[in-house]
């Protein structure tokens, strides 16, 4: 017997103004199966299942739910068919407790009803072996926590058929383990889930089909259990992709560049963000930094950059303190300093601007006189858009017009421009496809050839063990370790991401 | 089930741009048209008078540059802190502060030769007019305090100290009972230059002078990468603070310059309601003119013909004044309304498929 289709689109086409998201797009999804929606960056998986979340509404083409054709006018109408939607960012209350949360926009009347919804949510909670306390306040809830709740909310709600939009990208691999045990347990209860990410070994791991789109069409839909990860790839990018990242010993004396000692940051909300971080790094390595997503990332390169108040500590760049110094020092005192921050087109770049006054951004302090001299940023923005092959209609052309992937290059392009002898890079592949990944990889390899030290803040554990010399394991806002990837295993680094003993005891919820 | 689709557009060629623009004002003129007819006016009379109003006659045209002269100076001032996303509100009270300014210097000051004490009352108008726009910079550079609601509310407090001033303290003895203050000395006013004061010839250097700051120096690179982000700004190593108070005090000061001109050469004394409303309707026009500094000199010209025409009709086809100002608001809503639809296309999605509804 065939089983029932839960989700049927058929020839889905979506424009905004002149970029086709979606053209043509097929996807069948059975009760009983996790299905995987596969591609790169802008190849058009949020696109469709937000329309399957009634955000979006198609163009041209049909989407049935239980074989019955439906027109979703707002994300109210999916709700009502058993269509749960979990989005990355997630969508909760947090001063509420869990119970509070659930019980938003679904409560009717007057009062709400704690005792029977408290029954409820134990029976769902039971049924697929969740587990929140429903009265714990949201803002005392770990991320694995929050997600969680995410899922017992939908099922609440009567989803029967459950997406989940890149749900590992918060999580460490502990927690993802839990997560993937839910989601089988919920196939196994014959729900249909559509789980969207671009993580291959994810892929493999949780779903039985997966469908891959690139540039907005669908390039087939395969059994898990009959393909490669390499043809997988192919059918993402189109072309076969060598995935081994170089990682190239250098011969070079290790020289410390830049040495971090005993650093403490409050960040704005007053909370310790950093609390005792020492580090050194060295000339011609890579050093990566693994963490959770918040752990102190973010403060730690922008406290080296000069954008944030170190509290207590020093930071050395060869030899020379530089805490205490503004963004505005470092560039007038000529420190070498190059940093990629993690908000390119908010932090780094100017998006209306075009390639050339993005250039002229870290040179023009330095020019005499009061006039902006753009003659010599106009010959850089030439040779770095050649050097980098930087896709773009010329160098007068709004940065954000460009893909992710070039404007990553300008950034990157006009930060090793400036021949830097340490380069502070916080996410630098996040958002690219696979093909710009490994150019910005081969990039910093190249700079790491040249003697440059490399701060290189990372989220997927395997691109930090495959490129990186050493590994610094951050966890609220402390170092829990500094391994050299060679000689551990991915799920030793992702319990120091916890903390080590923390991990277990959360491990055990 | 016919529904709409709005979809943000970036790509629009410049052509099909100015022929939007183009039926945008068409349309204006159509719907203005209507009203004039429902009201017993000939459009075909009236908006032919209105051009004629404007630009027909030698004393005409004059009149029409007389209006557009504090009309660019001040969208000028509001261009540079519109470009730092400082909404400043506040032209009105700059040009008033200006214009006070500029008054005790006329009035104070004896035996100077014109070229001198014209420069003075310039200087002063310029100071006082940043001062007023350095109070909000300050307190928002500062402590992040909202410019808008600032600036505006010290509009009413500059209003009201000139008129405090105009009917008390600086009250001329010689106005015979009258709230007025005394007129300025001929080495007070602003010469003229073929028959219009030489407030033109400011005009017009300001407009190059403000492209070339803007566009030109590294400071008005400052103030477009502060306004287009702080935490550029921040990571490019400059001084946000300083960025902001500049700005304004150039803004300012160039609203408080406005003040003087129409001080001096105008209304020849200080009065409370010289600024005529300038402060409010070049934020009308620094928008209309992308703020760009030399599209604002020939959208204030165009507006002025508007303003002439508008109560030239009045006079000579006895066309209320309320019906002037709605012909003008019926231009305006066209126009501004062109640009939803050079931003964003609307597409019209037609099902002709039989369906259910669900839910």
């Amino acid at each position: 017997m065939e089983p029932i289709k839960a989700i049927e689109m058929k020839g889905i086409c979506k424009t905004f103004g002149s970029v086709k998201a979606n053209e043509d797009v097929d996807l069948t999804v059975y009760n009983g199966e996790v299905h995987a929606l596969l591609g790169e960056n802008g190849a058009g998986k949020s696109t469709l299942v937000n329309m399957l979340s009634g955000i979006y509404r198609q163009d041209c083409g049909t989407v049935s739910i239980y074989g019955e054709e439906v027109h979703f006018s707002s994300p109210k109408d999916p709700i009502e068919m058993g269509i749960g939607m979990i989005h990355q960012h997630f969508k909760l209350v947090d001063v509420m407790t869990a119970r509070q949360n659930i019980a938003l926009g679904k409560s009717k009347g007057l009062f709400t009803r704690n005792k029977q919804l408290t029954k409820e949510i134990r029976s769902i909670s039971d049924q697929y072996g969740l587990d929140v306390d429903p009265d714990k306040k949201v803002y005392n809830m770990s991320v694995g926590e929050k997600q969680t709740l995410e899922i017992i909310k939908v099922l609440y709600r009567g989803a029967k058929i459950l997406i989940l939009d890149e749900p590992t990208a918060v999580l460490t691999p502990q927690e993802i383990r839990r997560l993937f045990q839910i989601i089988r347990t919920m196939r196994d209860q014959g729900c249909a889930i559509v789980i969207i990410t671009h993580k291959l070994g994810e892929v493999m791991e949780i779903s039985d089909r997966i469908t891959v789109l690139r540039k907005g069409r669908t390039i087939g839909t395969v059994k898990t259990s009959e393909v490669q990860v390499p043809s997988l790839i192919e059918m993402m990018v189109g072309k076969k992709v060598d995935l081994a990242i170089k990682k190239e010993k250098t011969d070079q004396e290790k020289k410390v560049l830049l040495e971090v000692d005993n650093l403490h940051v409050i960040n704005s909300e007053n909370k310790t963000a950093l609390s005792g971080i020492s580090f050194d790094l060295h000339a011609g390595e890579i050093l990566g930094v693994a963490g959770v997503a918040g752990s102190g990332q973010k403060e730690i390169c922008e406290t080296i950059a000069g954008l944030t108040r170190a509290d207590k500590g020093r930071i050395f760049f060869e030899g020379e303190n530089i805490i205490g110094k503004t963004p505005r020092d470092i560039i007038r005192l000529g420190i070498r300093m190059g940093f990629i921050p993690e908000d390119r087109l908010g932090m780094g770049l100017v998006g209306t601007m075009d390639i050339v006054h993005n250039l002229i951004l870290k040179d023009y302090q330095n020019q005499p006189g009061i006039f902006l001299r753009r003659g010599p940023c106009e010959a850089k923005a030439r040779s770095i858009v050649e050097r980098l092959d930087i896709q773009t209609p010329g160098i007068h052309y709004p940065v954000k017009k460009l893909s992710g992937g070039n404007i990553q290059k300008v950034l990157l392009g006009r930060e090793i421009d400036s021949n830097p002898k340490v380069l502070i890079t916080a996410y630098p592949v996040r958002g690219l496809d696979i093909g710009a990944s490994y150019k910005i990889y081969d990039l910093l390899n190249e700079q790491k050839k040249n003697g440059v030290g490399v701060l290189f803040i990372g989220e997927d554990l395997d691109v930090l063990m495959d490129l990186c010399d050493r590994v610094m394991v951050f966890c609220m806002g402390k170092v829990t370790g500094i391994v050299n990837p060679d000689e551990v295993t991915k799920e030793q680094i992702g319990l120091l991401m916890t903390g080590g003993k923390e991990g277990l005891a959360h491990d055990q919820i | 089930m016919t529904r709409f689709n709005i979809i943000k557009r970036d790509d629009l060629p410049k052509k099909r741009e100015w022929i939007i623009r183009t039926l945008a004002i068409l349309f204006s003129l159509v719907s203005a048209g209507l009203v004039i007819l429902a009201l017993g006016f000939d459009p075909l009379e009236v908006f032919p008078g209105m051009v004629t109003g404007a630009l027909g006659t030698e004393i005409r045209l004059t009149q029409t540059i007389l209006k557009a002269i504090p009309l660019i100076v001040t969208s000028l001032g509001i261009l540079v802190a519109f470009k730092m996303n400082f909404w400043n509100i506040g032209g009105e009270g700059q040009i008033l502060m200006g214009a006070l300014a500029a008054a005790y210097v006329a009035l104070n000051v004896e035996g100077l030769p014109k070229p001198v004490m014209l420069l003075l009352m310039a200087a002063a108008a310029m100071v006082a007019g940043g001062i007023w726009a350095f109070i909000p910079a300050f307190f928002k550079a500062r402590m992040g305090v909202n410019e808008t609601i600032f600036t505006l509310m010290l509009n009413y407090i500059a209003i009201k100290f000139v008129t405090y001033l105009q009917y008390g303290p600086w009250k001329s003895p010689e106005s015979q009972g009258f709230p007025k203050v005394a007129t300025f000395p001929d080495n007070a006013t602003l010469p003229k230059l073929f028959g219009i004061h030489i407030g033109w010839v400011i005009a017009l250097i300001l407009v190059v002078l403000v492209y070339i700051f803007i566009n030109h120096t590294k400071k008005g690179f400052e103030i477009r990468v502060v306004g287009e982000s702080k935490e550029t700004a921040r990571y490019a190593g400059m001084n946000i603070s300083s960025v902001i108070i500049v700005a304004m005090l150039i803004s300012g000061g160039l609203c408080g310059l406005t003040g003087m001109i129409q001080a001096s050469a105008v209304e020849k004394t200080l009065a409370a309601s010289l600024s005529g409303g300038y402060g409010f309707t070049a934020i009308i026009t620094a928008w209309l003119a992308r703020l760009n500094a030399i599209a604002v000199l020939f959208v204030c010209f165009a507006f002025a013909i508007l303003l002439q025409g508008g109560s030239y009709i009045q006079i000579s086809m006895q066309i209320p004044a309320a019906v002037a100002d709605m012909l003008q608001g019926i231009i305006l809503f066209f126009v501004l309304g062109s640009e939803f639809f050079i931003q964003y296309k609307i597409g019209i999605v037609r099902k002709n498929i039989p369906q259910k509804e669900v839910a």
